[in-house]
């Protein structure tokens, strides 16, 4: 167990992100593009959780009554 | 029975009474964990993280041989960033970022962590190799024996001589040609070779105690030359590159850094001396100001004039349009 | 039959309390309002899962110490997923921040628990800072070098050493986590208190 722990060199990732780095530069304004991905995914995500329907919506008549008394 | 399923108007500070929908929360928070392990697992194994090797002051000596030694002889000579820098690290008079007119908190601190830059990053490192080395142990003396005067000659003269200073096979190479460099060119190129060997890295590190886990001086040491800064503005981690937000090669870095950044980048803070201070002012207002939106007149009623929660409750608006009109409670007749 | 209350005790009065202010069915519903009924609700608990995945995966890595990920591909593994679920709590917290943002949640008593949020927040950021300064490579060199002028300048570098190692590898392991822990901990708690905020009126009453 401690000599698989102790393995050497990095485990390969899949896609490499070292090396040669991409960014957007737009006058005094620079980000990379990595950051702007995930801003603008953050965008996207938030936008989608507004407009997708959410599931189980129930009519009124089908709703619980209220059992939670009130203190 | 009164139906007040769906008010229209509730009052949020009211324990709800109306409608609801069943709910499992345990089963929310273990889909919760399941989903984000999941996607983790996923984001590691394509992605990985970074990982770019640090700077010894070996591999800098190495890499960039002249400012090395340009750097380890503005130490010595006193003109180095750091012992201009002043509070926390060394005493000048007048140094410290101002936040407002001449209010300078560091000022007011004072010198915490005291550094001798000359004795920190040169003279103290070099009397470990003096222990077995007549000539080194006699520069020092006579560098140290000198008057500061006499020292700023020394240097002055020999920073002349290395910017015209050749290296072949890891050393500077001799003459220097005319000047009056005193002990200085042996204490430089002792600090050189120690540099190279790797033993200025354990020697910066090292105190009177066994255990260390502090790296102040080697890091300061570092900051002041200019090999460190150059392996950053490759990876766009300067100031002036929105480092903060950045991380090396093209992994995402700290988006939520973004404000933090950007006020380095426009005037006036993109030219001041006293940016960071400023800065740091305004962030700790705007973070105050983030906590108390509740109760800061005009940002509290945003949500209310951009009317984005119209989309989050329309469910909810719609099921109180069609629910059932309100019953009047039926009060039994007096007979 | 049960025997009359004794004077109350330290224990008596703090367990009477909890169950006052948490009833059990308080703590944990089978049920909750209809109006939430939107995916902007989940970003809550996907944050509260991101951070329970940074603990974790924390953990893993303090096993070893702070140096194994270097040499070793599992622990570089770790690493990443410590790395990941950061930017993947950021990321779900920060949606949750303008969640609550637009549906004006600090109404009716709720005021505290967007104050708790909001500092989770600010202190998250110092854990993940850091958290960089305690990688041992480049990146923890030049932010340690970057951020002690902005620090020093506040006056907060003098006890606040970035350039410590010891010093910010024990705020990144104990301190800062267990600050958000509890901070976390208490927002949810005021959440289950004071309930999940009602919706804004469908029209603005017109006078």
């Amino acid at each position: 167990m401690l000599s698989l722990l102790s393995l050497p060199g990095p485990l390969a990732s899949i896609f490499s992100l070292n090396g040669h780095s991409r960014y957007l530069h737009v006058g005094w304004f620079l980000i990379s593009v990595a950051n702007l991905t995930v801003i603008l995914l953050m965008i996207v995500v938030f936008v989608l959780a507004l407009v997708l329907p959410f599931p189980n919506r129930e009519t009124p008549q089908e709703l619980l009554p209220s059992r939670e008394k009130p203190q | 029975m009164t139906v007040a399923g769906f008010p229209r108007n509730p009052d949020p500070s009211a324990e709800w009474t109306g409608a609801k929908r069943p709910y499992d929360l345990i089963k929310e928070a273990t889909v919760a964990l399941v989903a984000v392990t999941l996607l983790t697992v996923l984001l590691a194994a394509l992605f990985s993280s970074p990982d770019d090797k640090p700077v010894t002051v070996s591999s800098w000596a190495a890499a960039a041989p002249k400012d090395f030694l340009t750097t380890a002889l503005s130490e010595l000579d006193g003109t180095s960033g750091i012992a201009s820098y002043g509070p926390p690290y060394t005493k000048v008079p007048g140094a410290g970022q101002n936040i407002i007119g001449h209010l300078s908190i560091e000022r007011l601190l004072g010198v915490q962590i005291p550094i001798n830059p000359a004795e920190a990053f040169v003279l103290g490192p070099l009397s470990i190799p003096a222990q077995t080395s007549l000539p080194l142990r006699a520069a020092l003396r006579d560098y140290r024996r000198a008057g500061a005067a006499r020292q700023q000659v020394w240097t002055t003269a020999f920073g002349k001589a290395l910017a015209r200073a050749q290296f072949q096979n890891g050393r500077l190479v001799r003459p220097f040609g005319p000047g009056s460099y005193g002990p200085v060119p042996i204490l430089i190129e002792n600090l050189f070779a120690m540099a190279r060997s790797g033993a200025l890295d354990g020697a910066l590190i090292s105190t009177s105690r066994f255990y260390q886990t502090n790296f102040t001086k080697a890091l300061l040491f570092l900051s002041d030359g200019g090999y460190l800064k150059e392996r950053a503005a490759q990876q766009h981690l300067l100031g002036s590159q929105w480092g903060m937000m950045n991380e090396t090669g093209n992994y995402p870095g700290q988006a939520w850094l973004w404000l933090y950044t950007f006020w380095y980048q426009v005037p006036p803070f993109a030219t001041s001396t006293n940016a960071d201070a400023q800065i740091w002012a305004i962030m700790a207002i705007l973070s105050v100001a983030l906590v108390c939106v509740p109760f800061i007149p005009g940002v509290r009623s945003l949500p209310r004039h951009l009317r984005i929660y119209r989309l989050i409750w329309r469910d909810y608006y719609r099921m109180a349009e069609r629910a059932p009109p309100a019953v009047a409670p039926v009060v039994p007749q007096q007979e | 039959m049960s025997a009359p209350e004794k004077a109350s005790t330290w224990t008596g009065r703090v367990r009477r309390a909890a169950v006052d202010a948490f009833p059990p069915e308080r703590l944990l519903p089978e049920t909750q309002p209809v109006y939430v009924a939107s995916w902007v609700y989940v970003f809550g608990v996907l944050s509260l899962a991101a951070f329970a995945v940074i603990i974790a995966s924390g953990c893993v890595l303090a096993l070893a110490g702070p140096a194994w990920w270097h040499g070793s591909s599992i622990g570089h593994f770790v690493n990443s997923l410590h790395l990941w679920s950061t930017e993947l709590f950021f990321f779900f917290m920060v949606v949750h921040l303008w969640a609550k943002f637009f549906m004006a949640a600090w109404r009716g008593r709720r005021a505290l628990t967007w104050m708790t949020g909001a500092v989770v927040f600010l202190i998250s950021i110092g854990a993940a800072f850091t958290g960089y300064l305690s990688q041992q490579n480049l990146d923890s060199q030049w932010i340690a070098g970057q951020a002690k002028d902005g620090l020093n300048a506040s006056g907060i570098g003098s006890f606040f050493n970035v350039l410590n190692y010891g010093q910010m590898l024990m705020w990144h392991i104990v301190l800062l986590p267990l600050a958000v822990a509890v901070l976390v901990g208490l927002h949810i708690l005021l959440v289950r208190r004071v309930g999940v905020c009602p919706p804004l009126p469908a029209r603005e009453e017109t006078p």
